[in-house]
């Protein structure tokens, strides 16, 4: 069926009526005026509960790292996990240097992610629970979620074989970098 | 405190972690009831999000019962049960005057782009989420909300975000009555869209993904028409093939940085991480939508650079709209909504796992096993 590219809307395939029927609420948000983003910005600043005008800071730490796109640092912000080790100077470098609109900001920030992990991997066999990406990984969901039926004709398993090599990867390399120095050091050693 | 704690890419387990105190006088500390996996956990999850920390503990989904107040806290008392929206944010500066409570600039000092989100990497502000027994709440006379006698438990923690999201992501599309709407993505923040793009008049929704258990709801809780993009050699043409070649007058992308569909962008944005985000659907619902018509984006994009057509978006003249959804604007009318019967939002919840199996959980949704639409995080099972 060919359809011609003429002026009218093509007509709506129910009216309103079997709509509402056919649909609990159909319509009744149907004034765009009167849903609650609209418009998108509507001064209410006795709205949303604060009773300040400037929060006080809290107390923290004041060498915390921010983006370079801030004046100063902000009243309050989360004391999560604070920078340390080698992936920490990174981070930091890149907050110091880097607006939020560069790529290489981004990309230090990734870096340093990726230099986190293996810090803490190696940090953790210092404690009593090492990492173990085996239970880390949630594998056992596989067995307990029905792993091959679920994925029966699924586009995006063709990557699925693509993530174990992600989360492997950077173990088996290491155990081979490790492997490797070792065994350097072992005929520096013997000559 | 026991606590979901983040190791890398593709791993996280429990741990036990010192309990949050209170670091300013408008803070509490909420002892968790009930907490959520998102579609967005996942982008952390799969370390796509830059400054995602070993060690952070995440979770922006989540009700509890307070347990701490800060000296200035005046609207809550400790016990109160309160649901707390996604976003941390200060209820004074510019923009939250404005009601544009998830651009809060007051709340993060990593990032000016974004605002704060709780338990959403140290570019989203370094906050450590609800997927614990306890978490900060930081200006709980500006956030939080205590729940309503007759408001199921699950329902709460969904609108938290994630029917929050999907409600919002309708309201961007600028549905007028009698519009084709086209839905892209049929996970949690989809199926709301789907669903509210009809309360706001839409002629037809359209909905579309690869997965069939939630094409299956797209029908079932959502009432619309479905799509299986896998099914179809390019799915744009089924697109307009469907809407008298004209293409749809609105599209909500609620698909976000992982979208699959093209290997090549797949891979290059969410393994290789060399584009902010992989931009299929994106890119998808410029081509689906007729020219003059919206895109509303709800899917989540890292910050760096996607491979975006954006000259198409140019000629086809596009109203794009976006935002991370300010959470607590849309409450009054969804409680309203959810009380009337109009939204049910716990008919998706497919999954009630302990926080203890945190791991198996996390591998479950992101491998969308078991016909996994949303799970639930139980902290309070013990
Ligand atoms: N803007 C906000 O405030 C906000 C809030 C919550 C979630 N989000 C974002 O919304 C997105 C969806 O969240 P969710 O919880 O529903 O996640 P989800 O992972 O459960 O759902 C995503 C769905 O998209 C499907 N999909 C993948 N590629 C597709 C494609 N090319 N076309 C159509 N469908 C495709 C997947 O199969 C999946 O069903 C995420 O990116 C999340 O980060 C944004
Ligand atoms: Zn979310
Ligand atoms: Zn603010």
């Amino acid at each position: 069926m060919t359809t011609p590219y003429t002026a009218p809307r093509p007509p709506m395939r129910e009216t309103a009526e079997e709509l509402r029927a056919r649909i609990p609420g159909w319509g009744v948000d149907l004034d765009p005026a009167d849903r609650p983003s609209y418009p998108r910005e509507r001064y209410a600043p006795e709205e949303t509960g604060a009773h300040w005008t400037l929060p006080e800071p809290q107390d923290g730490d004041p060498s915390r790292e921010r983006s370079i796109e801030h004046s100063m640092l902000p009243p309050v912000y989360g004391t999560s996990c604070p920078t340390k080790g080698l992936s920490g100077v990174v981070r930091r470098y890149s907050y110091a240097r880097f607006s939020e609109g560069r790529a290489a900001h981004w990309l230090l920030l990734l870096a340093a992610d990726r230099i986190d992990v293996a810090e803490s991997v190696l940090r953790s066999f210092a404690t009593t629970r090492p990492d173990n990406p085996l239970t880390q990984t949630g594998l056992r969901a596989e067995l307990t979620g029905h792993g091959l039926s679920s994925r029966r004709g699924r586009v995006d398993a063709r990557h699925h074989v693509v993530d174990p090599v992600v989360v492997a990867g950077p173990w088996v390399l290491a155990g081979w970098a490790g492997w490797r120095a070792a065994r350097r050091l072992r005929r520096a050693l013997g000559r | 405190m026991k606590a979901m704690v983040y190791r890398g890419p593709y791993r996280v387990r429990v741990e036990e972690k010192p309990e949050p105190r209170i670091e300013h006088p408008n803070d509490a500390v909420v002892r968790v009831e009930l907490a959520a996996i998102c579609g967005s956990d996942l982008h952390l999850y799969h370390g796509m999000m830059p400054d995602t920390r070993v060690g952070s503990t995440f979770g922006h989904e989540f009700i509890g019962v307070v347990h701490e107040v800060g000296p200035s806290v005046r609207n809550l008392r400790v016990g109160d049960r309160v649901m707390v929206p996604f976003n941390v944010f200060c209820g004074s500066c510019y923009f939250c005057a404005r009601g544009l409570y998830s651009n809060c600039h007051n709340v993060n000092p990593n990032a000016t782009a974004v605002g704060g989100i709780y338990g959403y990497s140290h570019t989203c502000g370094g906050y450590d989420g609800g997927q614990a027994e306890l978490v900060r709440v930081p200006f709980a006379d500006v956030g939080p909300t205590k729940i309503p006698d007759w408001m199921d438990r699950e329902d709460a923690v969904l609108l938290t975000d994630a029917l929050a999201t999907g409600y919002f992501g309708a309201q961007l599309a600028e549905i007028a009555e009698g519009d084709t709407v086209v839905v892209l993505g049929a996970g949690p923040v989809g199926l709301y869209a789907a669903r509210s793009a009809w309360l706001m008049g839409a002629g037809r929704v359209i909905v579309v993904d690869h997965l069939d258990d939630r094409l299956e709801k797209a029908r079932t809780f959502a009432h619309a028409e479905t799509i299986n993009f896998a099914e179809h050699r390019d799915v744009v043409v089924e697109l307009k093939r469907t809407t008298d070649f004209l293409g749809a007058d609105s599209v909500i992308d609620a698909v976000g940085a992982e979208a699959d569909g093209n290997l090549l962008q797949h891979v290059t944005a969410a393994k290789l991480k060399l584009q902010g985000g992989s931009p299929i659907a994106l890119n998808w619902a410029i081509d689906g939508v007729r020219k003059g018509g919206t895109v509303s984006v709800m899917g989540a994009y890292g910050p760096m650079f996607s491979a975006v057509k954006f000259g198409d978006a140019l000629n086809k003249g596009l109203t794009l709209r976006m935002n991370q959804c300010p959470v607590k604007r849309q409450w009054p009318r969804l409680f309203e909504h959810v009380r009337a019967g109009h939204l049910k939002p716990s008919d998706i919840v497919t999954h009630r796992i302990p926080l203890e199996h945190i791991g198996e959980a996390y591998h479950l949704f992101s491998a969308k096993l078991d016909g996994c639409i949303k799970p639930l995080i139980v902290t309070d099972a013990a």
